[in-house]
């Protein structure tokens, strides 16, 4: 085998090899910490951590009924706040925006994904906390709402473009307005989609700290009511695993698995909407 | 190729008030007349002067090569032309004597229908897929009846009728492009525009199509575009034969390719370009 062949051969398997050993690495973190994970959150939970209120400070057992509503609370006022404007300011940027407010509005919605979550949370605690000067339920739903806005606007409006233009014309050739068609065809056509971007955004969110620390706050009750702060799993986790006592530590890892086991259940939900029905040919 | 391309279909050649290109036809036979009509895409002018007359009740095909302007000008008919950004035009179009462009462009497109290039169906079921545009005009029929007498008509009744709760998508690309016809009928258009709808298809499913538009002529008026002149020759009554935007000739379909009038048609139509 002449020189260069040989050399060729070489730098092809070693390069391959190289991918596989990355590969290797990143799938074995993630093994690793879902692992370990599994391993303490699953030898720490037991039926109290779902039902009762977390134990008086020195006390062990209890548990942590009220953060789990308190996420579920959380999430939903994001929800209500998020979706809607991220899903029609979506709808706006792909079908009726000119390309220069197109422009401007998805520079912005990059740039308020990136912005760090502790800044989102300092945002909500300026415009929702400092003027009623209590924190409260609602405006850690706020600063999760504002959190999934940008997720939901650009992926509704990357799916919206990826249907075929075609579709629509044939709409609008029988006299379908530019709304029925949006409505009736191109959002049916995207809709699995748009559906799995909503459902990862609000996996993510479900996991954030930082901007509950400014506005949900926490609580070791029940929360009163919308105007009152509550207790969450992250902001739980976070206070827990920092504390001096064994026990809280295990509940905090607790925690950790069922906000794990919350997220695999809405990704395994996703994947059952894209797995639906036949997906629309792109053209 | 050899210059004499017969047409299959014979044709009931009434009149001699269509010539060739500049004269307007009598107004009473013609479903649409397009007068002096000029087209922009941004500056580039596209059509020049174009005038035209959409016999009622029959096929006309318009044929011309790629970029001659052929589909822009059949995208005019029901304004489709204005769903894309930068487009102008100048001139007249009347259907049925009145000017088109100063109506309500989605009831103007429910009498004027259109079947795109490729097979358009909507991701809904074939049932779902024809009601659509009765649905979107609060048609008060019968939803079913209406579905099936529009599949009927689109020869694609009986290979669907079991499962029409199946996704369009199953359908094979001939059936799709009948079911994109079905669709289109099911609103009882009075003209049906037909934009190179057999350029995806096979044979077999071309023949098909071509045998439903002869058929389809006695429901509504129908205008096609088409690269293949002998698709032309076999289903249109009259030719319209476009060129860098001009209409060069315009004739009943079997005067247009035996003895043409233009040495340009004659010369296109044997093969030399194109």
């Amino acid at each position: 085998m002449n020189p260069r062949l040989r050399w060729r051969k070489f730098v092809s398997n070693f390069m391959l090899t190289l991918t596989g050993v990355c590969a290797a690495v990143a799938v074995s973190a993630l093994f690793f910490i879902l692992g370990y994970l599994v391993y303490h959150g699953g030898t720490s939970i037991n039926w109290d951590f779902f039902t009762k209120l977390p134990a008086p400070v020195g006390e062990t057992g209890g548990g942590m009924a009220n953060a789990i509503v308190g996420s579920a609370k959380l999430l939903l006022l994001a929800s209500l706040i998020g979706i809607p404007i991220g899903f029609f300011g979506g709808i706006y940027m792909a079908e009726f925006s000119n390309s220069s407010v197109a422009f401007v509005v998805r520079f912005a919605a990059d740039l308020l994904n990136g912005v760090p979550s502790i800044v989102i949370g300092i945002f909500a605690y300026t415009i929702a906390v400092l003027p009623f000067k209590h924190f409260s339920t609602w405006s850690g739903g706020l600063a999760l709402g504002f959190m999934m806005i940008p997720i939901t606007l650009r992926s509704t409006e990357e799916f919206l473009h990826a249907v075929p233009r075609a579709l629509r014309e044939g709409s609008m050739a029988l006299g379908a307005s530019r709304w029925r068609t949006i409505m009736s065809v191109v959002v049916p056509a995207a809709y699995r989609g748009i559906m799995t971007a909503i459902l990862l955004a609000l996996a993510r969110v479900a996991g954030e700290t930082a901007p509950l620390l400014f506005t949900a706050l926490g609580n070791r009750y029940w929360s009163p009511g919308w105007n009152q702060p509550t207790a969450s799993l992250p902001a739980m986790i976070y206070s827990y695993a920092l504390s001096a006592f064994e026990d809280w530590h295990r509940q905090a890892w607790a925690a950790g698995l069922v906000l794990l086991a919350l997220i695999l259940i809405v990704n395994i939900f996703a994947r059952v909407i894209l797995a639906r029905g036949a997906a629309v040919p792109r053209s | 190729m050899h210059a004499s391309v017969r047409p299959a279909v014979s044709v009931n050649v009434n009149p001699p008030t269509v010539t060739s290109g500049r004269e307007a036809a009598t107004p009473a036979s013609m479903r649409m007349n397009i007068n002096k009509l000029n087209f922009f895409y941004g500056q580039k002018q596209t059509l020049f002067d174009i005038n035209l007359g959409i016999a009622t009740s029959k096929v006309t095909a318009l044929i011309g090569p790629s970029g001659c302007g052929k589909s822009t000008l059949l995208r005019t008919f029901n304004r489709m032309h204005e769903t894309v950004r930068g487009t102008r035009l100048q001139g007249e179009i009347l259907l049925d004597g009145q000017n088109i462009l100063s109506q309500d462009v989605t009831l103007l497109r429910r009498r004027v229908g259109m079947v795109f290039q490729r097979p358009n169906p909507f991701p809904k079921s074939i049932f779902d897929n024809v009601a659509y545009g009765l649905r979107i005009n609060g048609s008060k029929l019968p939803i079913a009846e209406a579905v099936e007498k529009s599949l009927r008509h689109a020869a694609l009744w009986d290979e669907v009728k079991d499962h029409l709760h199946k996704s369009a998508y199953e359908l094979s690309g001939g059936q799709q492009q009948r079911l994109c016809i079905a669709r289109g009928l099911a609103v009882e258009p009075e003209v049906l525009l037909l934009d190179e709808p057999c350029s995806a298809l096979d044979p077999i499913s071309t023949a098909k199509i071509e045998e439903l538009l002869v058929q389809l002529k006695d429901l509504c008026t129908i205008a096609i575009v088409t690269h293949n002149m002998q698709q032309a020759a076999r289903v249109s009554d009259y030719t319209a034969f476009l060129l860098m935007g001009q209409l060069v000739e315009f004739s009943p379909t079997p005067q247009m390719f035996t003895t043409p009038s233009d040495p340009r048609t004659e010369a296109y139509i044997t093969g030399r370009f194109g």
